[in-house]
């Protein structure tokens, strides 16, 4: 699956914030052999290009970077700072958060497709952060965006799919389009599971920057990453309410 | 008898401070040259102070523990109202699990209940359920540790401090220059970058607290350092910016949830100052001693500074004396 006509080394989409250090980030990210790492701008007084020195590093690691709107809680927020981050990291990719509610930090769905129309509009390839929810779904396709980035979770949660069952259906419902779950992954079984769904990828930030040892983290999680799309593709065996014994029944005495 | 070692060093941060005492301890005649109007012109004036090896493991590599565990003693013999009451780790009550998750990446605590809570810090007894103390830490101010370290050199070293002096003085020639001006080394030292820091200092006559208190959070770990006269730091956020204007909004909203959340008597607290300054710090985060020629160089503190000066000023006198 190509993301805006891009094929990606690997499906494990690594964000930056929250390592120890630099270097450690740096060894978190070739650890992961991420296909993409996400920066955010708008703490980091995109406005003064003061964050430059971290964003070098950043650019150093030469892995495709798409910069995120991480910390907008409005419309106007986030298009001002994709704009900022088009300058800085000179890429039309962004991945685009409108927060409705600062606790949970769960996306505002309205403000999210609404800032969609205007970003693509001007050139834009949008990857926006959203809810599994199928009807969001659909008008953020309608808005242009070609790449949908649903929940698992809450952002830092660690919690993994909490709705498997949504997520399986924009899965069905959205064939062709990438699907990236973003957000929500704890460990590297809930990576596992999501590309089992047949998801094109997983973002993931604090379950690899905030455990004990990052990079041992960032390999598992790549190697969660090839074991779920590898068992994708070889379509996994049937679920089944009764166990099927492999070996022949033959002399049992009875055949229930 | 040769004649003593010309030291100049450069930039009267802790780091510079600290390193010219211990030179002029071992007889260096020393030189202490700072851009800034007084001692403590950039970070280090905005520091908690917080003498905490084994809680800084917690994100922070095992050297920086293990070069820190004499950095209390050091500081004690050097300057006056050291503190030496550990200190305490909490979570607000939905987020306890951040308590057991910084218990195992950290060690030299241990785990105590409202019981003792409330023995060592009466005023948060029955906040918090559960806590990690770590005894054998310290706290000092830097507000006063800074200047008491300028006057032991200046006043029992018979060390010389130039203030308002960006260049080196050209009155005399020195066999070393130990260069310790964080962000202005930039140009010589061209990994550092600068990682800004916000904090506030809050008065606060309804509080009393007697050690650090780190309140554990996912996202905004904050800590509060009781000083003399019921002064409070807070501190500190930790964003990847360059900028060292005024602190952000949402950078004080923070702060100040904190210092609310640990104890609602802050709520009457006065803001006495608000601090913002850039860390210096190489991609590692790791402070260093480096030599080029006659020049060493003395950076990247990072949050270590009052933790790690002593033992990289150890090191600045092993290059002086034993090379």
């Amino acid at each position: 699956m190509k993301f805006y006509g891009t094929a990606l080394s690997s499906p494990l989409m690594l964000g930056t914030a929250q390592y120890p250090s630099p270097d450690i980030l740096a060894s978190a990210v070739k650890a992961a052999q991420a296909g993409v790492i996400t920066v955010s701008l708008r703490r980091e007084s995109a406005g003064q290009k003061a964050g430059q020195a971290f964003w070098s590093l950043i650019r150093e690691l030469e892995v495709p970077v798409l910069p995120n709107t991480a910390g907008c809680h409005t419309v106007k927020e986030a298009v001002t700072t994709a704009h900022m981050a088009r300058e800085v990291f000179e890429t039309d990719w962004v991945k685009l958060e409108v927060i409705g509610e600062a606790d949970t930090l769960q996306p505002d769905v309205f403000g999210l497709v609404e800032a969609a129309r205007i970003l693509t509009s001007e050139g834009f390839r949008v990857f926006p952060y959203t809810t599994e929810d199928l009807v969001v779904a659909e008008k953020l396709l309608a808005a242009g965006c070609e790449v949908l980035m649903p929940w698992g979770a809450p952002i830092g949660s660690g919690k993994g799919l909490n709705n498997v069952f949504g997520l399986r259906a924009l899965r069905a419902h959205f064939p062709d389009v990438p699907l990236v779950v973003d957000a929500g992954i704890g460990v590297p079984s809930h990576a596992a599971q999501a590309m089992e769904l047949g998801y094109d990828a997983v973002l993931i930030n604090t379950a690899v920057a905030k455990a004990g040892d990052p990079v041992a983290m960032a390999r598992a999680f790549s190697l969660a990453v090839e074991a779920g799309a590898l068992a994708y593709k070889a379509d996994p065996m049937a679920e089944r309410d009764m166990a099927a014994p492999s070996t022949p029944l033959l002399g049992k005495p009875v055949l229930a | 008898m040769t004649r003593p070692q010309n030291i100049l060093v450069r930039g009267a941060g802790v780091a510079g401070l600290v390193a010219a005492v211990r030179l002029a301890s071992r007889g260096a005649r020393v030189t202490l040259a700072e851009a800034g109007p007084k001692v403590g012109s950039g970070a280090s004036w905005m520091a908690g102070g917080m003498l905490a090896p084994w809680c800084e493991a917690e994100s922070a590599p095992p050297e920086v523990t293990e070069r820190s565990i004499d950095s209390l003693a050091w500081w004690r013999a050097n300057v006056p109202d050291v503190q030496s009451n550990g200190s305490l780790v909490v979570a607000p009550p939905r987020d306890t699990a951040e308590v057991a998750r910084f218990g195992r990446r950290t060690s030299h605590f241990r785990e105590i209940g409202p019981q003792e809570i409330g023995e060592l810090e009466p005023d948060l007894a029955d906040r918090f359920q559960k806590a990690l103390f770590f005894p054998e830490e310290g706290h000092l101010d830097p507000r006063k540790a800074l200047p008491a370290l300028a006057d032991r050199l200046v006043n029992e070293l018979g060390g010389r401090l130039l203030l308002n002096t960006p260049a080196a003085p050209t009155d005399e020639t020195f066999d070393w220059t130990v260069d310790a001006t964080g962000l202005r080394a930039r140009k010589e030292l061209s990994s550092l970058r600068g990682v800004r820091g916000e904090m506030l200092l809050l008065h606060c006559p309804d509080v009393t607290l007697h050690r650090p208190v780190r309140m554990l959070h996912p996202r905004i770990p904050i800590y509060i350092v009781p000083r003399a006269d019921h002064l409070f730091m807070v501190g500190a956020t930790m964003i990847e910016s360059e900028n060292d204007g005024p602190m952000t909004l949402r950078s004080m909203s923070e702060l100040l949830n904190a210092a609310w959340t640990l104890h609602p008597g802050f709520a009457e607290a006065e803001i006495v100052d608000i601090g913002t300054g850039l860390r210096p710090s190489y991609p590692d985060n790791v402070p260093l001693v480096t030599q080029e020629g006659r020049t060493i160089f003395v950076n990247g503190m990072y949050r270590h500074g009052y933790l790690l000066s002593p033992w990289l000023g150890a090191q600045v006198e092993k290059l002086v004396f034993d090379s």
